[in-house]
């Protein structure tokens, strides 16, 4: 974008805008162009998964979707309330698991020993996690919990997704603390705080929108994952009766929706994935509204 | 005196719960260490069976025929491998101009946001609806191409081999195209960032020496900001390396080496997404011997793109 003066003098403007308007400017302005086409040509994929999320997973889209159980192979009808279920609870079960490990190993590493070998290792740790392959949650469940129980189940899905959010709260949560202004804590001591009232009544009260924005963004994580979860909560056409039992969950749904040659199922999975879709968006943006909040 | 006494005792109780906290804390940092060294030990303790059977013939070895109890992972290592680096090869170009499209003010904040929103939707979008997309997008697409790069290049040296027939939907050339996608993201912020912490006089005194925008960008901008977009192509190769579900539903989970990108092929966390739901015996050993490669690959892919990274930041701030 040459912005060069139109009406210029007689004078060192003047050069400057026609030694800019030759070769050099040709060139400036085509990569102008190339650049603008790569960065919408981006837009295209998005537009088209939208656009097919909406076709065709709309038609299928009601309240007793989430009322009735899936559709057995070539039947239609149906719904996928049981993979809702299965989704939220396995998420739940995540959050239960990693949220207070996160939040509290972030305190710790934040507050009380910031500059410690373990601080340290807790940092490296949570960075080397969020490296780590989601499937690779899902093998280390399947050894821990699967094989040692003789069974899939939600317990081992949900503790697969826990190992698989632990480091976005740890390292979200570190960030949040790090986020509280030095002179709150200061003006805290200085009131005679002790170290550990000045956590509780000063820090992590201001601390907190910034945790749940990261909390937030777990839920979306987790809830958007399959790979853990198609060999460790496997699934299930039933509704759920225990944790101890195989249980569906939405992403697992559409994986196995998606391949069937029956036209019906294949529309159900992309209503599944319309609301995991819009599912994950609403965690996304209520993780943004909670964060400009603060 | 007795004031003095009531408060200490008062105090001692009341001391008890803040270092209850203090050592909870502690405890859960121990945990989330050793969470990480628990994952470790688990899975190479599942797969010593197949590592004593093994050995390193395990990674060189091209057949997987759990029936014959003969298990290599040569095919799926090099599936790996190569999806990642087709992936990268097609999304660095797209996401460096995003990243250079956000850092500059071509078009008014509004827009700039929304392309910036854009991209985050697409890190958002779970990998499963990805490959669902994939399957009714991307491979009828990628079958067309298929048969007409068979024709086209026939007989033509390298082409002809990359693009040699049969031409399927299911194949590396389309799990890689859907691989980029889902990348961008990574690439686009990591170097959006590098590109955005490249201090200010650097490019004022660019512009005053009479240089174009395009002439700072190439000549100024990106070379000050190259180890930081090193660093987003090596996560990004991570991320891909690790990518399951879009890339177990379009590659076509074949255990056959080929040299053509329109042929199935596999990958290691197709592999264990596939086989670990229905697997028994040494077949359960092998694939957790497979997770153990994976999961060393991409530690060694992530660690090594942390330290650049790093180098990063420490030379950035050493140029302000």
């Amino acid at each position: 974008m040459s912005t060069a003066p139109t009406a210029a003098p007689e004078d060192f403007f003047h050069r400057v805008h026609t030694a800019n308007s030759g070769r050099r400017a040709l060139g400036n302005r085509a990569l102008n162009v190339l650049c603008v086409v790569l960065a919408l040509l981006t837009l295209i994929p998005l537009v088209s998964i939208i656009f097919l999320l909406l076709k065709r997973g709309l038609p299928l889209l009601n309240l007793d979707v989430f009322r009735l159980l899936p559709p057995a192979a070539g039947m239609s009808g149906g719904g996928f309330g049981n993979a809702v279920a299965g989704t939220l609870i396995m998420v739940g079960i995540a959050l239960v698991l990693a949220a207070p490990l996160g939040v509290l190993s972030a305190i710790y590493v934040n507050e009380y020993a910031p500059a410690s070998r373990l601080a340290h290792a807790v940092r490296f740790v949570a960075k080397l996690l969020t490296g780590i392959p989601s499937i690779i949650c899902g093998v280390f469940a399947y050894a821990v919990i699967v094989l040692a129980t003789g069974g899939f189940s939600a317990w081992a899905g949900g503790f697969a997704l826990a190992i698989l959010v632990l480091p976005t709260i740890i390292l979200t949560a570190e960030q949040a603390l790090l986020g509280v202004p030095k002179a709150f804590r200061e003006a805290s001591y200085g009131l005679g705080a002790t170290n550990f009232q000045t956590i509780w009544r000063i820090v992590l009260p201001d601390a907190l929108p910034a945790i749940m924005t990261g909390i937030m963004l777990a839920v979306a994580r987790a809830a958007g994952e399959t790979a853990p979860l198609i060999f460790t909560a496997l699934f299930s056409q039933y509704w759920m009766q225990s944790i101890k039992e195989p249980t569906a969950s939405l992403a697992v749904l559409i994986y196995n929706f998606s391949t069937l040659p029956f036209e019906h199922q294949v529309n159900m999975a992309w209503t599944a994935s319309l609301v995991l879709v819009i599912f994950v968006t609403i965690a996304n943006v209520m993780a943004q509204v909670i964060f400009r909040k603060k | 005196m007795t004031t003095r006494i009531q408060a200490q005792g008062g105090l001692k109780v009341f001391r008890r719960g803040p270092d209850l906290f203090r050592i909870l804390c502690g405890v859960a940092s121990v945990l989330t260490v050793a969470t990480l060294a628990w994952m470790v030990f688990e899975i190479t303790h599942q797969s010593l069976p197949a590592i004593h059977k093994f050995g390193f013939g395990f990674i060189t070895d091209g057949r997987w025929v759990p029936n014959r109890d003969a298990f290599g992972i040569l095919p799926f290592l090099v599936g790996t491998s190569v999806s990642a680096f087709i992936a990268i090869l097609f999304a660095l170009p797209l996401g460096l101009a995003v990243a250079i499209f956000l850092s500059e003010d071509f078009l008014a904040p509004p827009i700039r946001q929304f392309i910036r929103f854009t991209v985050e939707m697409l890190a958002a979008i779970p990998s499963v609806v990805y490959g669902l997309w994939g399957i009714f997008v991307v491979i009828p697409l990628v079958k067309i191409f298929g048969q007409w790069a068979v024709v086209t290049f026939k007989g033509v040296p390298i082409l002809g081999t990359l693009f040699a027939p049969p031409a399927y939907g299911n194949s590396m050339l389309t799990a890689s195209l859907v691989l980029a996608l889902m990348i961008l993201p990574t690439i686009t912020a990591i170097s959006r960032a590098a590109l955005v912490a490249v201090p200010a006089t650097l490019r004022e005194g660019s512009y005053a020496l009479g240089a174009t925008r395009w002439e700072t960008i190439l000549g100024v901008l990106l070379p000050t900001a190259a180890p930081g977009i090193v660093a987003a192509t090596i996560l990004a190769l991570g991320r891909a390396m690790g990518e399951t579900m879009a890339v177990a539903m379009l590659i076509g989970n074949s255990s056959r080496l080929t040299s053509s990108l329109l042929s199935p092929a596999g990958t290691l966390a197709g592999l264990l997404a596939n086989q670990f739901g229905e697997a028994d015996g040494l077949q359960i050993n092998s694939l957790m011997y497979a997770a153990l490669v994976l999961m060393a690959l991409t530690l060694l892919v992530n660690v090594l793109g942390e330290a650049v990274l790093r180098y990063t930041q420490r030379q950035t701030a050493g140029i302000r």
